[in-house]
């Protein structure tokens, strides 16, 4: 049977860990690179990685947000494609490194090359990959929720969904509001806490209104805000992020905070 | 002027949140407007191509602002009528002052205006003898309440269907206390029954603008009540009151616009009543004002269309961007402190107030782009958010702590060394610290996160520590293996 599949062979994948999954989730991104290996990448994870600077260049300190995406820059240039496994972090090298060099040509140029090999993990397996996991069990009631920046930045929608329903035992629903905001925000969450605490509130009862008992997103800040109200709320709600669940490895790791029942 | 209360946005947006009555009206807040919308614009598959088209008309007319202004005033002139062009909100306010005592004027009667809003133009007048009567609806009802408006297309938004009923009890003392007031249709009607003899006895009429138009001098006027043909055609003096940014070249124009306003605003496909004001009553006319003035405002405007942040200049005032925000439904419009709620009012206010009366509005958002999606203009509105979070570190309008935390921060994530020895320690140490548990309840320095919220505890050590002993573990070149 003849395909128009245009899936690269091998590609050299870097993998831009993102400095939460680094310090608070590390098997978020061993889970990352199983998926890639399996998808068949070679995955590198270059050293000189920090973080993406979103948190200064969201907070207006466009200096220091510019040294970070310098660095950034250089430290993942030459690969064949950067993936990493939050919309967010992606959507910052892919959308907002570019225009931030502006006034600098050269940069600029660096930049756009870096941003036009940037993936979202979930998008990169199934879009450019043609990636769906097999033999993966994960028996939950499962609601998504579409972080914000992947989301409207990226398009990440089906993707992560198309992971999911090749797994076995997921029960996916859909609530009206997977698409809203949970509050988490970058530095918005201690800045005005009660009004992000209200929102996660929102987002929490919107998933268990879905009869789900799982939530799972692709990035780790809404994750981290997600189970951290759900704990302090004892709401019967587990926390995944999609890679481990993809991965398999989401039993084994057992959720974000730890279970609800604890 | 409306009382500033920007600068107390946290205390604002906590009453806000305890506020059972409010909290319940915002419960039902998403089910409304935006579902409407959805549903307009579901019927209008080329959408999107007009709000391409409508985004061009504004961009040609802000670049060429000035001919257009000036060719929309000789058309006013040419039909009998007059502009004012006003600086600021105090020659604005001293302008349609001089209009009424020019027009030895009792009661004004006001359609709803958000540029009254912003010039105070209420308050003013009545401190100096002149009655403002509102007259659409919501604007009626928290004109009794002497409330502000919460939303900028649904000032009452805020208030329960009972809230209304009181207040009307209240106000409209000479009724039967204990008459029927369920049914907003009753409320409605007596609100009429109250207005009508206010109509015919109102010396001048106030109204605001939704565009002028160059070509025509016309003023373009979109309400669901009819109130605002009422005020700009039975008063002998017609004033509109509108901000510079309003202008478009053609009728053309404000018909595409027009597309777009009521489908993005409440979902209608139009409003019920639109309307084209062009110069005073002529002599064939029936009816209409012997008087008609355009009160031109820039407060501020001229600077935000030499800046950045001039694509804020687009806004046509739909509202969309606030009916789809979280904060906004969260915490609604009077914790914004003045009278332009949502992501719209975060960056128009400080153009307005200045970025240091309204510090918080650029920062008080999650930055997740819903309202770039719906906004009919597209108005980048985070992008617009971010510049306004630019000026403010560069002019040290931050706060010291939030710009000495990040610059510690951004050092240390400028050099990977560093970053890595502190993060490697730090994460290994809040584990322990977790236990088996996973969560951390408190944690110093994070009473922000840990106030509302359980910290997650890292798992143990860094991915990049686990990872370099993997790869160093590992033959060059081998392909790598689950562990």
């Amino acid at each position: 049977m003849e395909t128009s599949s245009t899936k690269p062979d091998a590609p050299n994948v870097a993998l831009f860990v993102t400095c939460l999954v680094d310090v608070m989730r590390p098997s978020t991104g061993f889970a990352a690179v199983t998926l890639l290996e399996a998808a068949g990448c070679r995955v590198t994870v270059p050293d000189a990685q920090t973080c993406c600077g979103q948190p200064a260049y969201n907070a207006g300190d466009r200096k220091d947000a510019r040294a970070i995406a310098r660095l950034t820059i250089e430290a993942f240039d030459g690969f064949d494609y950067i993936v990493a496994p939050s919309g967010s972090c992606a959507g910052m090298i892919k959308m907002h490194y570019p225009e931030m060099f502006a006034d600098d040509p050269e940069m600029k140029k660096k930049a756009e090359a870096v941003a036009s090999r940037t993936w979202e993990l979930t998008s990169f397996l199934v879009d450019v990959m043609e990636y769906t996991p097999t033999d993966v069990r994960f028996d939950r009631h499962v609601s998504y929720h579409d972080s914000c920046s992947g989301l409207r930045e990226l398009g990440v929608k089906a993707q992560p969904r198309t992971l999911l329903a090749n797994i076995d035992g997921v029960e996916l629903t859909e609530g009206d509001s997977a698409e809203v905001c949970c509050g988490f925000g970058g530095l918005f969450c201690v800045k005005y806490p009660e009004i992000s605490t209200a929102m996660v509130d929102k987002k929490i009862d919107d998933i268990l209104a879905t009869g789900a008992n799982t939530v799972v997103a692709g990035d780790l800040g809404c994750l981290m805000n997600i189970a951290g109200r759900a704990r302090r709320r004892g709401a019967p709600l587990d926390v995944w992020h999609v890679a481990e669940v993809a991965a398999g490895i989401a039993d084994e790791t057992g959720p974000i905070g730890g279970d609800a029942e604890d | 002027m409306n009382q500033i209360k920007t600068a107390r946005f946290r205390e604002n947006a906590h009453d806000a949140l305890v506020d059972k009555q409010l909290q319940a009206v915002l419960g039902k807040f998403s089910d409304g407007f935006p579902v409407k919308r959805a549903q307009a614009i579901a019927r209008m598959p080329e959408f999107d191509a007009l709000r391409d088209a409508a985004r061009d008309i504004k961009n040609h007319a802000l670049e060429n602002l000035g001919a257009y202004l000036e060719e929309f005033e000789a058309k006013v002139v040419a039909s009998g009528g007059k502009v004012h062009w006003c600086r600021d909100a105090e020659e604005a306010r001293q302008t349609v002052l001089s209009i009424c005592r020019d027009a030895d004027a009792k009661t004004v009667t006001k359609s709803k205006s958000m540029i009254g809003e912003e010039v105070g133009i209420n308050d003013f007048l009545e401190d100096n003898g002149v009655e403002p009567i509102e007259t659409d609806l919501g604007e009626y009802i928290i004109q009794l309440r002497k409330e502000p408006p919460s939303h900028i297309i649904a000032p009452a938004i805020h208030l329960s269907k009972q809230q209304v009923a009181d207040t009307f009890r209240d106000n409209h003392r000479n009724r039967v206390s204990d008459r029927p007031l369920e049914s907003p249709r009753v409320m409605l009607d007596e609100a009429r029954e109250e207005l009508r003899g206010k109509f015919l006895g109102a010396d001048v009429g106030l109204t605001g603008a939704n565009m002028l138009i160059a070509e025509t001098g016309s003023i373009v006027l979109v309400t669901n009540e009819g109130n605002a043909e009422l005020t700009c055609g039975l008063p002998r003096v017609h004033v509109a009151m509108a901000s510079i940014e309003k202008i478009v070249p053609t009728l053309e124009d404000a018909s595409t616009v027009l597309r777009v306003l009521a489908r993005s605003a409440t979902g209608q496909d139009m409003s019920v009543y639109t309307s084209f004001v062009t110069g005073p009553r002529r002599s064939e006319d029936l009816d209409g004002p012997e008087e008609f003035h355009v009160v031109l405002l820039d407060n501020g405007r001229t600077e935000l269309l030499a800046s950045e942040l001039r694509e804020i200049l687009r806004c046509i005032r739909c509202g969309s961007c606030i009916n789809h925000c979280p904060v906004y439904e969260a915490i609604g419009g009077h914790a914004y402190g003045w009278i332009y709620p949502g992501p719209m009012g975060a960056v128009l206010t400080p153009g307005l107030l200045g970025m240091e009366v309204a510090n918080h509005h650029p920062n008080a958002s999650t930055l997740c782009g819903r309202c770039e999606t719906v906004c009919p203009m597209r108005i980048p509105l985070p992008s617009l958010l971010r510049k306004w979070r630019e000026r403010q570190f560069t002019a040290g309008v931050t706060p010291v702590t939030s710009r000495y935390g990040l610059k510690v921060w951004a050092a240390l994530a400028r050099n990977p060394r560093w970053y890595r020895g502190l993060t490697t320690i730090t994460s290994a140490l809040l584990a322990k610290v977790a236990g088996k548990t996973g969560r951390l309840r408190r944690l110093p320095l994070a009473g922000g996160w840990t106030g509302s919220r359980d910290m997650p505890a890292p798992q143990s050590q860094t991915f990049m520590a686990q990872w370099r002993r993997r790869t160093a573990a590992r033959k060059p070149g081998s392909r790598p293996g689950r562990s």
